[in-house]
């Protein structure tokens, strides 16, 4: 199957370990990518653009989906932010042919124009979406047995429930539950999975940004979970690169490590720690790797 | 249909004992409130169990607590909505505050917030023989928050009132926005400058845990985010957040990208010393994983195209602005 895909800003910049472990990933699993970045797709404004011109983040949004309408493909991502702030446009676009007419008018200088018919889907979505859990599991060559991961999905991968259309997918609500479980894991369940990481607020209050850390983290360590997967660049951001910061700021050791969900995917699919760009990380997933047998 | 409702018990006089979950078994019709079962346990089962609700027709926000880890009122959350037959329910007092008794919280936090943003109308000049009047037009986009019953729901469920008690909060900032957008209201000024300081507007996570909480669609985040658009506005920018906000809107209209390595940079304010110096260790760390961004900042393909629609959507709002 192929797709219009949207890597979003943060997985070639602050997280550079995704983007290649993504396109791994889904060449394994016969996930054909049309990247859109290479057709100059925008940054979906990632909520903080809308707080100050919510219009113009849904003109560049728009923009996105009518390049993948163009494409005739389907559109998916791999944030979860992108994700949200992409579902939020899309329902005001839909909702409003008056609106929609007012932000195809700036569209046409470049002789665009979006007919409402995107449905953008981060990868974990598609994966039960289109590929099928059980077909998923025929990709797996190396089972996660005994791994204890927690899942963290991002608030954007969860709320508000109504645009990312749950009631239409229930199956979303344990979606990363589902894909971890597929993989031979064992999924830890806890309170903060559904919680903000505390990067939005990162250089406006550093201290509840870390103390958020702090309190996701040791939450699922003291639960016995051996690392964190998230679906979401900019959780990992602040989840592994403050928990040094947070582990002080707590006068507590944490130490958990935090992977992506392609890194999951393709540890358990045989692909080794360097593939995955592992060892790129703040807090070292060497033991994760121990754990599973794989080399670091 | 037949339900086990897990109940967070907490008994203050009971030193002893911390809080604790009780379960217990009972039969409902399928058209039962979560609040109906409550009132069933403690009128037919358990005498002891302390719960607040009074209209029960999501009209007075008495009874909002935790229902399945989120904040709910238990008047209009249906059983069936929540649980299977034969299946449990897991009932919690609301969070952030402090517990009296079981379901029962001390909201004295919730109503100081309110206090604080000196939620009532403040205008200025002459007053008028009879009422303060304003066109429809100019209200009407007030009703959804006006709708707010003050059940704490959203309180309940901040992540950042979890972390900080010095947040102000999505109730009493949605409050504010009620009066700040209220156009016979004359201290926009001194409000958004007390909402720009710390503890107010910027900072808010924009999780949207209080706009799936509501129970009455006020949507305090959305409002929150539009108290952070008038505060810029009103030129309240020399904070963080505002910093952010346009540093992000520059280097996205600019290059169509986000530039992650100069956005912290000019967040924090470039002469911020301290504040830039607070940074080296989590650079040096991503630096030796080699987990940074590109140093050359590159603009997306076509840039021109980005560039010309950014300049095509400001004249429309430039023009609409003009046009008042």
């Amino acid at each position: 199957m192929k797709y219009a895909f949207f890597p979003g800003c943060v997985s070639r910049g602050g997280c550079p370990e995704l983007y290649p472990a993504t396109i791994k990933v889904c060449e394994r699993l016969g996930l054909e990518l049309d990247g859109l970045d290479k057709r100059g797709a925008t940054c979906t404004g990632a909520g903080v653009l809308q707080e100050k011109n919510l219009f113009l983040g849904d003109v560049f949004n728009a923009r996105t989906f009518a390049m993948a309408e163009e494409l005739d493909l389907p559109l998916l991502t791999i944030c979860s932010t992108c994700q949200g702030v992409m579902s939020q446009a899309n329902k005001r676009l839909k909702d409003d042919a008056d609106y929609l007419a007012r932000v195809n008018a700036h569209l046409a200088l470049e002789g665009l124009k979006y007919k409402g018919t995107a449905q953008p889907r981060h990868l974990l979505w598609t994966l039960i979406e289109d590929v099928g859990i059980e077909e998923l599991k025929s990709f797996v060559i190396r089972p996660l047995t005994n791994l204890r991961v927690a899942p963290f999905y991002g608030c954007y991968m969860v709320r508000p429930s109504d645009a990312l259309e749950f009631k239409l997918y229930p199956e979303r609500e344990d979606s990363l539950e589902r894909v971890m479980s597929a993989l031979g894991a064992d999924v830890v369940d806890f309170p903060g999975k559904t919680r903000c990481c505390g990067f939005p607020i990162l250089t406006i209050n550093e201290r509840n940004s870390v103390k958020m850390v702090a309190l996701h983290t040791s939450d699922a360590k003291d639960l016995g979970a051996d690392a964190l997967v998230t679906p979401c660049p900019l959780c990992h951001l602040n989840l592994d690169g403050y928990q040094p910061k947070a582990m002080q700021q707590a006068q507590r050791d944490i130490d958990i490590p935090i992977i992506h969900l392609p890194q999951l995917l393709g540890l358990a699919m045989g692909f080794d720690a360097k593939e995955m760009g592992l060892s790129r990380h703040i807090i070292s997933a060497k033991r994760v790797l121990s754990k599973i047998k794989v080399p670091a | 249909m037949q339900i086990t409702v897990s109940v967070r018990r907490y008994n203050p006089q009971d030193k002893e004992t911390p809080s604790y979950w009780q379960e217990y078994s009972l039969e409902v019709e399928e058209t039962s409130s979560v609040l109906d079962s409550l009132i069933k346990i403690r009128e037919e089962e358990d005498g002891s169990l302390a719960l607040r609700c009074s209209c029960r027709s999501a009209i007075c926000g008495s009874c909002a607590m935790r229902i399945n880890g989120h904040a709910k009122l238990a008047c209009n959350t249906k059983v069936s909505d929540v649980a299977e037959d034969g299946g449990t329910i897991k009932v919690e007092p609301a969070g952030v505050m402090p517990v009296i008794k079981d379901l029962v919280v001390d909201q004295t936090l919730f109503w100081d917030k309110v206090k604080q943003v000196s939620p009532w109308l403040q205008p200025e000049g002459e007053e008028p023989e009879a009422e303060y009047l304003a066109p429809n037009s100019d209200m009407t986009h007030l009703a959804g928050v006006m709708a707010c019953i003050m059940c704490g729901a959203c309180v309940s469920d901040c992540t950042v009132l979890e972390m900080d008690p010095n947040f102000i909060g999505p109730a009493a900032l949605a409050k504010a926005y009620r009066f700040a957008a209220d156009p016979r209201d004359d201290q926009d000024a001194s409000r958004l400058a007390a909402l720009s300081e710390y503890g107010g507007v910027w900072d808010c996570t924009r999780c949207y845990e209080c706009v799936e909480v509501c129970p009455k669609g006020v949507a305090p985040m959305d409002r929150i985010m539009a108290l952070r658009d008038r505060a810029m506005e009103a030129g309240y920018t020399n904070n963080n957040g505002a910093r952010h906000t346009d540093a992000f809107e520059a280097s996205v209209s600019h290059s169509g990208r986000l530039n992650e390595l100069t956005l912290p940079i000019k967040s924090f304010g470039v002469l911020n010393l301290p504040a830039q110096m607070s940074m080296a260790p989590v650079a040096i760390r991503a630096l030796m994983r080699r987990k940074i961004p590109p140093i050359i900042h590159k603009s997306v393909p076509g840039v021109k195209n980005v560039r010309r629609l950014v300049e095509s959507v400001k004249e429309e709002q430039q023009d609409e602005q003009a046009a008042g």
